[in-house]
């Protein structure tokens, strides 16, 4: 409910040109809602939710608080994914975008699951997730350096940083659609999840072998999170922060979190969107450079808190 | 009498040779062995965790055809960890994975293992001890045929080690029930009805306890002899090998 009314809220607001614009020229305001501000507003939210329900299904899955679609590494992968497709391969269409950008974030999830295991601890995986975002940070870099466009690395500055401006409904839907059915796939997996909370040997126990359902849900995150970061980059901490809140509503429970956290999710990047229109005019702030502003202490504060329960 | 647990080689690559095992109701059967022994890979396989090879069948429901649904009701595994990572209450985490809340039996359980103070506090924030009752709590939650638990006494101050016994030999005479249930401390042996010694990867002996207890097979791989003052080492050989 709080989403949907933020989501109309982020829709309509500024409604002063809207009004305006209404009166001088329907067909114009129509099209400003749909075309501009409807995808805008989709995006924000839709992507909000991936992260959540994405980072709360990789937390689960590696049982670590600290997992989440940028920590492990798997938004960088993806945005290597999607500027390759891009510059390299001179893709235009945004769903095949997508599948370049699912690609990119798969291989960076398969490379934290060498380099970390499967269950690591917490300062194994954020060292391997460091390291495969950083790696995929700098091949980025190169990729964009190299592009047969010399413009490659202006061009993609706002879109890498995470935006929602200026995109088109065809881009929303390249988007979210293969992201929405991940989505829903990933909870399904709810129970196998909880259950996974008990040991990776119980749930095997139990019937749902921990392998199969890992792979799963690291595909599945891999297809929701690269199709978002290729249409709007990589967006920081939500997919952290999210599941980290939603767990205080499920009892600690790390897999019926997905749902909660995706709503959360929702909330926060369009609240997030929200505030970055209060820029100066003529300025653009990304959202994802305010989700990063926020999100860094945070995560710092995240941080300290675990390392006190364990000194405890 | 019937098999309750019925194990046709079961086998781990590289850990556990093909095994047999048939296990009546209503009995306790410590499982012993040196470290590295095979003792928890014997668990695994027969919890149906990993297995290379083999079959296993509970009251004649072979594992492998059994939905998740059902598995609650014919076994559950207590794994040697002792790790939550999240916080979960301890009440949540004892009825998670049971096929369905009875408010009653979950109560009598927390009451026989005096769980109820904690029941509220995140699991993830108990000591090591509380956290292996809860976990207990938890195996026993479902009251399945058979309870494979992997060194439940490990952790527990004396009166829980013998009151934990106690439970369980309650609990299979009660249910009708079987346990299988692996021991570092070889002495318990003696409140179990059978026992069987793991070495190698395979089951060296299969005897009564007090008939374990003085066997030339225990001796042999745990490596002590039983004096007139306890256990000693027996021998000064070189470290063994792994199976």
């Amino acid at each position: 409910m709080a989403l949907l009314v933020l989501a109309a809220l982020h829709l309509f607001v500024p409604l002063g040109p809207l009004i305006e614009l209404r009166r001088s020229d329907p067909a114009l305001a129509s099209l400003l809602l749909t075309e501009i501000r409807l995808p805008r507003t989709l995006l924000a939210a839709g992507y909000g939710a991936v992260l959540g329900m994405t980072g709360a299904a990789l937390q689960a899955n590696f049982a670590n608080p600290l997992a989440s679609p940028d920590i492990t590494g798997s938004s960088s992968g993806a945005a290597l994914g999607a500027v390759l497709g891009a510059y390299w391969f001179a893709i235009a269409d945004p769903l095949a975008l997508a599948a370049f950008g699912a690609g990119g974030a798969g291989l960076a999830l398969l490379a934290l699951i060498l380099l970390a295991g499967r269950r690591s601890d917490t300062a194994t995986l954020l060292l391997a997730g460091v390291a495969i975002a950083l790696a995929a940070g700098a091949a980025t870099s190169l990729l964009l350096a190299l592009a047969p466009s010399p413009f490659a690395f202006y061009d993609s500055f706002e879109w890498l940083m995470g935006s929602f401006v200026d995109r088109s409904l065809p881009q929303a839907a390249a988007a979210l659609i293969p992201a929405g059915i991940a989505c829903a796939l990933l909870a399904r997996r709810a129970r196998a999840l909880d259950l996974m909370a008990l040991g990776e040997d119980v749930a095997a126990s139990l019937g749902f072998p921990p392998r199969r359902v890992g792979i799963e849900v690291v595909a599945l995150s891999a297809i929701a999170v690269g199709a978002c970061v290729s249409v709007c980059g990589a967006i920081g901490f939500v997919g952290l922060i999210a599941p980290y809140a939603a767990r205080r509503l499920t009892g600690g429970h790390p897999g019926r979190a997905m749902v909660p956290a995706a709503l959360i999710g929702g909330i926060l990047l369009v609240l997030a969107d929200l505030a970055v229109r209060l820029a100066p005019a003529g300025r653009v702030i990304p959202v994802g450079i305010l989700t990063t502003v926020v999100g860094t202490p945070l995560f710092i504060w995240l941080v300290v808190g675990m390392r006190r329960r364990l000194a405890s | 009498m019937t098999s309750l647990l019925e194990a046709q080689g079961v086998a781990i690559e590289g850990r556990l040779h093909p095994t047999d095992l048939d296990v009546e109701a209503g009995s306790l059967v410590a499982l012993i062995g040196a470290n590295g022994s095979g003792k928890t890979s014997l668990l695994r396989a027969l919890a149906a965790v990993e297995m290379s090879g083999g079959r296993v069948a509970i009251d004649g429901e072979d594992l492998a055809s059994v939905p998740p649904a059902r598995r609650p009701h014919l076994l559950t595994f207590l794994p040697a960890s002792r790790d939550v990572i999240w916080p979960i209450r301890a009440h949540d985490l004892i009825v998670l994975g049971s096929p369905r809340d009875e408010a009653e039996r979950i109560d009598r359980l927390l009451d026989r293992l005096e769980l109820e103070s904690l029941a509220d506090r995140p699991a993830n924030q108990l000591s090591t001890g509380e956290r292996a009752r809860v976990l207990l709590a938890r195996a026993m939650a479902p009251s399945p045929r058979l309870l494979l638990l992997d060194e439940p006494l490990s952790n527990l101050d004396p009166y829980w080690v013998l009151r934990t016994i106690e439970l369980l030999r309650e609990t299979v005479r009660e249910a009708g029930c079987s346990a299988v249930v692996s021991l570092h401390d070889i002495d318990r042996v003696s409140s179990f009805d059978r026992a069987l010694l793991v070495d190698q990867g395979r089951i060296a002996a299969d005897l009564a306890p007090a008939a374990m207890l003085g066997s030339a097979e225990l001796s042999r791989s745990f490596r002590v002899e039983k004096g007139s003052s306890g256990w000693r080492i027996s021998s000064p050989e070189g470290p063994r090998s792994s199976p």
